[in-house]
């Protein structure tokens, strides 16, 4: 009876006991996208469902292929996928370094959190294509009113977390900080800013989320390039292929970024969870 | 040769659930010259924290001055060092870049502040853990760690709350000794809060006794195990001796009657 013991795998601390939900779960999630697929593959093959509901994969990589080559809706994928990039990469990068300040500042000032919590908190919960036509009634259809679009969706969550961010700092360490010398501004810049890194973070994941969520909205302006409008457009001709292999690069695409992002918080923010 | 001073300092906390406001600390007189390591002891929730926030400058007192050499203290500053309970140090800097933080706030060059923090973590035996992380460290090493930072912006005082509560006894004996060694070398001014009264003996060269509601200091007793250790050096000898009991029963018997009375509301009013 004491093999049982003496056959026990040493594990880290926390790896059985600790952690809730701990180890590794990537080859779980290849099994059931393979799962999926094989099922997808299934019911179009054996003709069980029309390809106009559901074109199979091989037609939908058919369609992948002409638009690589050959080009949908006047551009080849490429294109349409630059465009989309640009858009949705640019909007990103100016709500980071707009929202994440806004977001500290009004972390620690009560009269910018007063100013701006309201704005932020009435207009996140309204779907874009609300607010959309007022967009194109101001800015006009021009390549700005997208991508401010899809910018407007990324700054309340990502002002939000840089916002609960400064919570996670302890008045200890802020006043360790200034019973060494430190400034207001240094204090805001090197230790609640450091501090926040990890809601940063997290908020930076929802956002760029929430940015190609907000594509196909923005490609609804008079678009003529990019993935959103090449998958509205294929609905206009009821073209399911092209729908799929739209939805299918932007969900690669998206999902890259993520794991970009994750990728970058375990390299750049080593102590998330350890404190 | 600066003196700190605490006269007459009240400090009153606002009900949080009653309209019947805290009265922390009431007529609290303290002073404190270069050389002075004082440390103060009382039961829970007498005013001690409240007193080092204060001198420190993180609060204002409701009534009385706080001064520095003659100069009002009106916020933190570089020359008062803080060493706290929890360590507060910074997760996403490395033992170096945090025991050189204080100097790296105030525009110190980069090679003259890398010499004094590896200095001063050699002071406190870390010197092999200069790139470790603060959360691959053990609950004594970041304490140190604190320590060698707040050493690091050579403040002129040193406020200390119960830095080594949370350490094991061997530690704490190598840590004590430490703190008494830094004192002899720069003869810093310490303010060092502890619940330990052998630790509060053996540290001190003035201790003071507090007692709860109102917060106020009841006993002040001079002591000299301290210079006694640095001359001797031998701590076991020191805290097992006959003098040293006594001042400990004495002193214990006093924060017990403290504790019973809190524990107790009804005996307040006797
Ligand atoms: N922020 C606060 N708001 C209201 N009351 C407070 C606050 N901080 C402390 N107090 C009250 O002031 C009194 C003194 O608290 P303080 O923290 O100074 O005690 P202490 O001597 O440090 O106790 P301990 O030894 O347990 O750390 C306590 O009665 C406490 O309830
Ligand atoms: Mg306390």
């Amino acid at each position: 009876m004491f093999d049982l013991v003496s056959k026990a795998k040493p594990v880290r601390p926390g790896k059985i006991y600790g952690a809730p939900g701990d180890g590794m779960s990537s080859h779980i999630s290849l099994i059931t996208a393979l799962l999926i697929f094989a099922l997808w593959l299934l019911v179009t093959e054996m003709g069980w469902v029309k390809p106009l509901f559901l074109p199979s994969p091989l037609a939908v990589w058919d369609k992948f292929m002409v638009a690589m080559t050959e080009g949908v809706s006047n551009s080849t994928l490429t294109q349409h996928t630059l465009a989309s990039l640009s858009r949705v990469l640019g909007a990103f990068l100016l709500a980071l370094v707009s929202a994440v300040p806004v977001g500290i500042l009004m972390g620690v000032n009560r009269i910018m959190r007063g100013l701006f919590d309201p704005i932020i908190e009435f207009y996140r919960p309204l779907p874009p294509l609300a607010y959309l036509p007022l967009i194109i009634i101001w800015l006009g259809i021009g390549e700005f009113p997208k991508v401010f679009l899809i910018y407007l969706a990324i700054f309340a969550p990502m002002a939000i977390a840089a916002r609960a961010g400064v919570r996670s700092v302890s008045t200890e360490q802020i006043h360790a900080a200034y019973a060494m010398g430190a400034t207001r501004t240094q204090v805001i810049s090197q230790v609640i800013l450091k501090a926040a890194m990890p809601e940063i973070f997290t908020g930076m994941r929802i956002g760029i989320g929430v940015g190609w969520t907000t594509l196909v909205a923005a490609e609804m302006v008079a678009a003529h390039r990019g993935l959103g409008f090449m998958v509205l457009n294929a609905a206009e001709y009821l073209a399911s292929d092209t729908v799929i292999m739209g939805i299918i690069v932007i969900g690669i695409f998206a999902f890259a970024f993520d794991l970009l992002l994750r990728y970058l918080e375990k390299i750049l923010i080593p102590w998330k969870g350890k404190v | 040769m600066k003196t700190f001073n605490v006269s007459n300092v009240s400090l009153t906390y606002p009900g949080l659930y009653t309209d019947q406001a805290i009265i922390a600390l009431k007529g609290v007189n303290l002073e404190i010259k270069s050389g002075d390591f004082v440390v103060a002891l009382g039961a829970s929730g007498c005013g001690k924290t409240t007193l080092l926030n204060l001198m420190a400058g993180f609060m204002a007192p409701t009534d009385g001055d706080i001064t520095l050499g003659g100069q009002q203290v009106i916020g933190p500053s570089a020359d008062r060092g803080v060493v706290f309970q929890k360590h507060a140090l910074l997760p996403w800097l490395n033992v170096i870049d945090n025991t050189e933080f204080g100097l790296k706030l105030q525009g110190v060059n980069r090679q003259t502040r890398r010499e004094i923090a590896t200095k001063n973590l050699a002071l406190v035996g870390l010197q092999e853990f200069h790139r470790h992380m603060i959360y691959h460290l053990s609950g004594g090493m970041q304490q140190r760690v604190g320590i060698a930072r707040a050493l690091t912006c050579d403040p002129a005082m040193l406020l200390m709350d119960e830095p080594m509560a949370a350490l094991d006894a061997l530690t704490r004996e190598t840590i004590q000794e430490l703190l008494l060694k830094v004192w002899q070398l720069t003869s810093k001014m310490f303010f060092f809060i502890t619940h330990s009264v052998e630790e509060a003996l053996f540290l001190g060269s003035r201790l003071i006794v507090m007692s709860p509601r109102p917060g106020r200091i009841t006993h002040t007793y001079e002591l000299d195990f301290n210079r006694r250790f640095l001359e001797e050096g031998n701590a076991r000898a020191i805290k097992s001796s006959r003098d040293f009991i006594d001042m400990r029963e004495q002193i214990l018997g006093i924060i017990y009657g403290d504790e019973r009375q809190s524990d107790n509301p009804e005996l307040l009013n006797v």
